[in-house]
């Protein structure tokens, strides 16, 4: 099984191979609000993840006001 | 899928450019972004001293990496809010960032000098955020006036500016809309602000940050409840995913518009006047603050007014940073 640490640092296990962009589909993450990351190398979505693999969906939308000066 | 240079395998799908890139090919396109805002909207040149406002997050310490990678002049400037813990990480992270750049990073001692955010708004009967919004702008501005800095430099990115024209727009917000641009010129003693940024993605800036090895902070800021703008970008990039290249379209559009004049007398009938947000201390004045003796829309600029809620006779808050 693969092991997936989703955007909110919870884990998932999916049966691989499998296409990543399946697995965000399935799970309702916009492709373009993460990185994909395995190790130290990014991911495209259309890259298959195999048993044993560990990736990690990095949140990249921040929030905070539509102030200005939130940063 | 493959680097559209070289053929490698890619590290990032840009859809709205048609277009994969390699690690290597990747960051030659975010660098020529940049350039490319700088150039295209005015930003800046070498020979300016850039005050680059950073917070810990990933858009604020990716653009002070990039500014230095591409030789400006750059200081960054950390506010300390007071936000506990939060505000003690996020300043570690600046500090990190200074130290790797080899540049000097200021510090103004808000919370010790004058109260925690939370506190001042309590005071003052304001929203945290807006609180926050009139301390930032102050010392923005402050720091490189006193400092001789000639521009001001944040990390708002291309998803920041879409969503915020979405919101200006989907209220009518007329006059806001009149006057987002990535570039506010100097004026009435008010610093020029910029936001290279603006054509780069949140996920271009998060890759550019994680293949750089940036250590960001990622949580959000604790005392973020509004939601309004997560709800922004998040459909404006589910319109994305299925037409790629809008989002992008939808802001620089209309940017390139309003270089040319396009958009004159859009807001000549607005009908809501702003609330300061966009503009911050600039309408209005010019006057001196009676207080502080800084650029001011009235006789007492904001800062001083919001502070001046607190009672602290003995302490002149404004005298400190
Ligand atoms: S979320 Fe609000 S309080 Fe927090 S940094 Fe942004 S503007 Fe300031
Ligand atoms: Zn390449
Ligand atoms: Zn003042």
């Amino acid at each position: 099984m693969a092991k997936i640490i989703l955007p909110d640092g919870k884990t998932i296990e999916v049966k691989g191979p499998r296409e990543i962009r399946a697995i965000l589909r399935r799970l309702n993450i916009l492709e373009n609000t993460v990185l994909i990351v395995r190790g130290d190398e990014l991911l495209t979505p259309d890259r298959m993840i195999e048993d044993d693999d560990t990736i990690e969906l990095i949140p990249v939308i921040s929030g905070g006001s539509l102030e200005v000066s939130h940063l | 899928m493959k680097c559209r240079i070289c053929r490698e395998t890619a590290v990032i799908a840009l859809p709205r450019h048609n277009s994969a890139f390699c690690k290597e090919h990747f960051l030659d396109f975010f660098k020529r972004q940049v350039q490319r805002a700088i150039r295209e909207f005015r930003m800046f040149s070498r020979k300016d001293r850039i005050l680059v406002c950073v917070s810990g997050g990933k858009d604020s310490l990716t653009l002070w990496h990039i500014l230095h990678e591409l030789n400006y002049d750059t200081t960054g400037l950390y506010i300390d809010l007071g936000i506990g813990e939060y505000s003690k990480r996020s300043r570690r992270l600046c500090e990190d960032m200074a130290k790797s750049l080899g540049r000097e990073l200021k510090v103004v001692e808000f919370s010790k000098a004058v109260a925690p955010i939370k506190d001042l708004a309590r005071a003052a009967k304001r929203t945290d955020c807006s609180t926050c919004g009139v301390v930032k702008r102050y010392y923005f501005n402050k720091v490189a006036l006193e400092e001789g800095y000639n521009v001001v430099a944040t990390g708002h990115n291309l998803d920041d500016e879409a969503a915020r024209l979405l919101g200006n727009l989907l209220r009518w917000q007329l006059e806001f809309v009149q006057k987002q641009y990535p570039v506010l010129e100097e004026e009435k003693g008010l610093k020029r602000k910029v936001k290279p940024l603006c054509r780069l993605t949140e996920q271009e800036i998060a890759a550019y940050a994680f293949l750089n090895r940036i250590t960001y902070l990622r949580d959000e800021c604790p005392m973020s409840h509004d939601s309004t703008s997560l709800l922004y970008k998040e459909a404006l990039n589910r319109i994305e995913l299925q037409s790629p290249g809008t989002k992008h379209f939808f802001y620089l559009q209309f940017l390139y518009r309003k270089r040319k004049g396009n958009l004159k007398g859009l807001s000549e009938n607005a009908a809501v006047e702003p609330d300061g947000a966009e503009t911050g201390d600039s309408k209005g004045g010019p006057f001196q603050c009676r207080v502080c003796g800084l650029p001011s829309s009235g006789q007492i600029c904001s800062f001083c007014k919001i502070t001046g809620y607190l009672d602290k006779s003995d302490q002149t808050p404004y005298e400190h940073a």
